[in-house]
């Protein structure tokens, strides 16, 4: 799996988040490629899910940077914005450990709020879509569009009608990442998108992700705990255990490097009593 | 005797009877201070009578009653387990199924409204109750949108109405506006409010929300009373002017150089005149909030409106204003409210701060809760029910909130959800048609 070395899309520098005297991430610096998928691996609680809040505007770091190389809008601090302009602005999308859809509207609805802020451009303070101008006709149409073609590149078509919060979990999660998708994201955050997944379901995944990323060069930021997925689309791999980067590489070299051993197995019973 | 109060299986005969015996004793020994002993005056010092034969019919009352209860939920459950069985339909089916009778039952009651006067134009009662029905649903409507489909619990709507019913009998009376002028300014002032209490509250969900909505209903009530100079304290405004037939006055006789509505038109002057105008007045602004509202749930406002109240978080996260989203339901929603004040004030000529107390907001908020969060026909049918049962419950005297309470309570247990809780989504990718044939087809 050689690549050709492509610019860095996001570069997280120093960056450190406290609640009150726990230190949830501490002094991290990370490089995201564009166009690539990195995996974020570590054992719970490590900080992953707290690295994605602070990425996508959720919390303000205490200290350090978030530089976006955005391909348009030229560079971003992410870390200076809020949470909703993470995502409108800079494209920088997420999705949710716990799915968070909008339970009771449709898998359509559900695609086409994820274009709100188009949409609402096009209604005109809602004037033009109150009486139903052609501007917002057409608006409305593209929106629709859009959403069935992400339907249907994630077979979810025949369940556009049904109520979101109804359908099955694994499904849930597959409507989660068309959401993100309809966002038209530039960086696309994942937060463990196959927990729940049984293996066909993951193999799926896995095929989904390739496909986002080397088709349509979406750079993925992955946190995962289902190494079947992890090892086998990242390019590139960053462990983090109790808010460090212990380690970072391929997925060869994350898998055997001793930090990341221990960290996930535990030291050894007899080193550990000849540390102490 | 909780096992068998309590029960969730269908009970046998035996154990109702049992069930209901252990129930009428209760009520028999709560019934002995309250229904079993009264006081009388005995030549001007009190003395106790007893009540006996009331008490037993209460008692017995109470055990058929209870026998009664237990049986119907019995019936109830048998009822719903055979159907649930026996259909071979899906939810969705139903649902639709359901959608449609709604969507006739719609049509109906809006032929019904349209009816009314005529068949009973004169019986002043009727227009009179219809036309708080319409107020209602209106204001039901106007809540709907904060509380149905943003999901922000607004205990203190009430205090739209007021600025609404205020601004109007102002603009009115010191500046001699008419009822039309002053409509939209209300409305826009309303609105202003809403913002004005959106602001503070970004932040806050749920009960937090609740509590200091409710403590801003309280506020504009409290300033109004106390206020004199501004708002005529708690003796309010009188001789608020009442609309006009597009300048034909609904009185006996009219000024110098104007026409009265009876004599424009070559008819006997009757007071109804006037009620069966305001009814049609209302009923016209109650179908334009409908039409707005409705429209506005189809646009991305108003489907950003659900999906802050499906998920906040989730909204922030595809890249949704929740600021602005917020503040447009609460503009919005006092905007209506707004005018459905001006209304009220135009058709009472009266208004004070005592009609506009925290028991308002309750009503029109358990309008918006029976009727079935952010269904539009929900509140119609709520708004009729929670207006006529006080009205049927006067031969009750003071039972009647009494029995108002009981009838909330009965919906709530029967339909949790609310009276119409099924949502209709705002678009499809299939037209409903074309899924049942594709169905069919696999």
């Amino acid at each position: 799996m050689s690549k050709t070395p492509t610019s860095t899309l996001l570069s997280v520098r120093n960056l450190t988040m406290r609640f009150g005297g726990l230190t949830a991430i501490d002094d991290l610096s990370l490089e995201v490629p564009a166009g690539r998928i990195t995996g974020i691996i570590g054992p719970n609680g490590a900080g992953k899910t707290t690295l994605f809040n602070c990425l996508t505007g959720f919390y303000k770091p205490t200290t350090g940077t978030l530089r976006l190389a955005h391909p348009s809008h030229g560079e971003m601090r992410l870390e200076a914005l809020p949470s909703h302009r993470v995502a409108r602005d800079a494209q920088v999308v997420r999705t949710f450990q716990n799915i968070r859809l909008f339970p009771k509207m449709t898998v359509l609805e559900n695609l086409i709020v994820a274009q709100h802020n188009v949409l609402q451009r096009a209604s005109k303070f809602s004037i033009a879509g109150l009486f139903s101008l052609p501007g917002y006709r057409q608006a409305e149409k593209n929106a629709i569009e859009r959403a069935a073609m992400w339907l249907e590149r994630l077979k979810l078509t025949h369940l556009a009608d049904h109520a979101a919060g109804d359908l099955p979990y694994g499904i849930q999660r597959r409507i989660e990442i068309a959401r993100a998708l309809c966002v038209d994201p530039v960086l696309l955050c994942l937060d463990e998108p196959a927990a729940g997944l049984n293996p066909r379901e993951s193999a799926e995944l896995n095929e989904l992700l390739l496909y986002l990323c080397g088709e349509l060069g979406i750079a993925i930021l992955l946190i995962e705990h289902d190494m079947s997925v992890v090892m086998n689309v990242s390019d590139h791999i960053g462990v983090i255990s109790y808010g460090r980067k212990i380690a970072e590489g391929t997925p060869e070299q994350v898998k055997n490097d001793p930090q990341v051993i221990k960290a996930y197995l535990g030291e050894d019973e007899e080193e550990g009593e000849a540390a102490a | 005797m909780s096992a068998v109060v309590f029960a969730r299986h269908a009970m046998t005969p035996a154990e109702r009877l049992r069930d209901a015996g252990w129930v009428a004793f209760v009520g028999l020994i709560l019934g002995i201070p309250l229904v079993g002993l009264t006081t009388v005056d005995v030549g001007g010092r009190l003395g106790v009578e007893t009540r006996f034969g009331l008490l037993v019919a209460a008692v017995a009352a109470v055990f058929a009653g209870r026998l009664l209860l237990r049986w119907s939920i019995d019936q109830a459950r048998n009822r719903k387990l055979a159907r649930d069985q026996a259909s071979t339909a899906t939810a969705a089916d139903r649902a639709h199924g359901a959608q449609k009778v709604v969507t006739v039952l719609g049509w109906v009651a809006l032929g019904a409204s349209i009816a009314l006067p005529i068949f009973y134009s004169d019986n002043r009662y009727v227009v009179d109750t219809a036309t708080t029905v319409l107020i209602y649903v209106m204001l039901g409507w106007g809540l709907n949108v904060v509380v149905g489909l943003a999901g922000l619990l607004d205990l203190g709507y009430v205090a739209f109405y007021a600025v609404g019913a205020y601004s109007y009998a102002l603009l009115s009376t010191q500046f001699g506006w008419s009822f039309w002028e002053a409509l939209p300014v209300s409305g826009a002032l309303a609105a202003t409010f809403g913002i004005l209490l959106g602001y503070p509250i970004l932040r806050l969900r749920g009960d937090y929300l609740a509590i200091v909505t409710l403590g801003f209903g309280e506020i504009i009530r409290i300033i109004l009373v106390n206020w004199t100079e501004f708002s005529g304290g708690p003796n309010g405004i009188s001789s608020i002017p009442r609309p006009s037939f597009f300048g034909l006055e609904f009185t006996r006789s009219a000024p110098e150089g104007s026409q009265t509505f009876a004599g424009f038109f070559g008819l006997d002057f009757s007071p109804m005149h006037r009620l069966i105008f305001l009814y049609y007045l209302i009923l016209v602004l109650a179908l334009l909030t409908h039409a707005f509202v409705s429209r506005l749930r189809k646009l991305p406002v108003g489907r950003a409106w659900e999906a802050l109240r499906e998920d906040e978080i989730a909204c922030k996260a595809m890249g949704m204003n929740t600021t602005n989203i917020k503040l447009s339901a609460f503009a919005i929603g006092a905007m209506l409210g707004g005018f459905a004040g001006v209304f009220f004030a135009a058709r009472q000529g009266f208004i004070s701060p005592e009609s506009f107390v925290f028991t308002e907001s309750a009503i029109i908020l358990a309008i918006v809760v029976l009727g079935g969060m952010g269904s539009q026909m929900g509140v119609v049918l709520a708004a009729t029910l929670l207006v006529l049962i006080p009205e049927f419950g006067r031969n009750f005297a003071e039972y009647r909130m009494l029995l108002f309470g009981l009838a909330m309570v009965l919906i709530m247990v029967w339909k949790p959800g609310g009276l119409l809780a099924h949502r209709e989504p705002t678009l499809r990718l299939n037209p409903l048609g074309k899924a049942a044939s594709n169905k069919e087809a696999a």
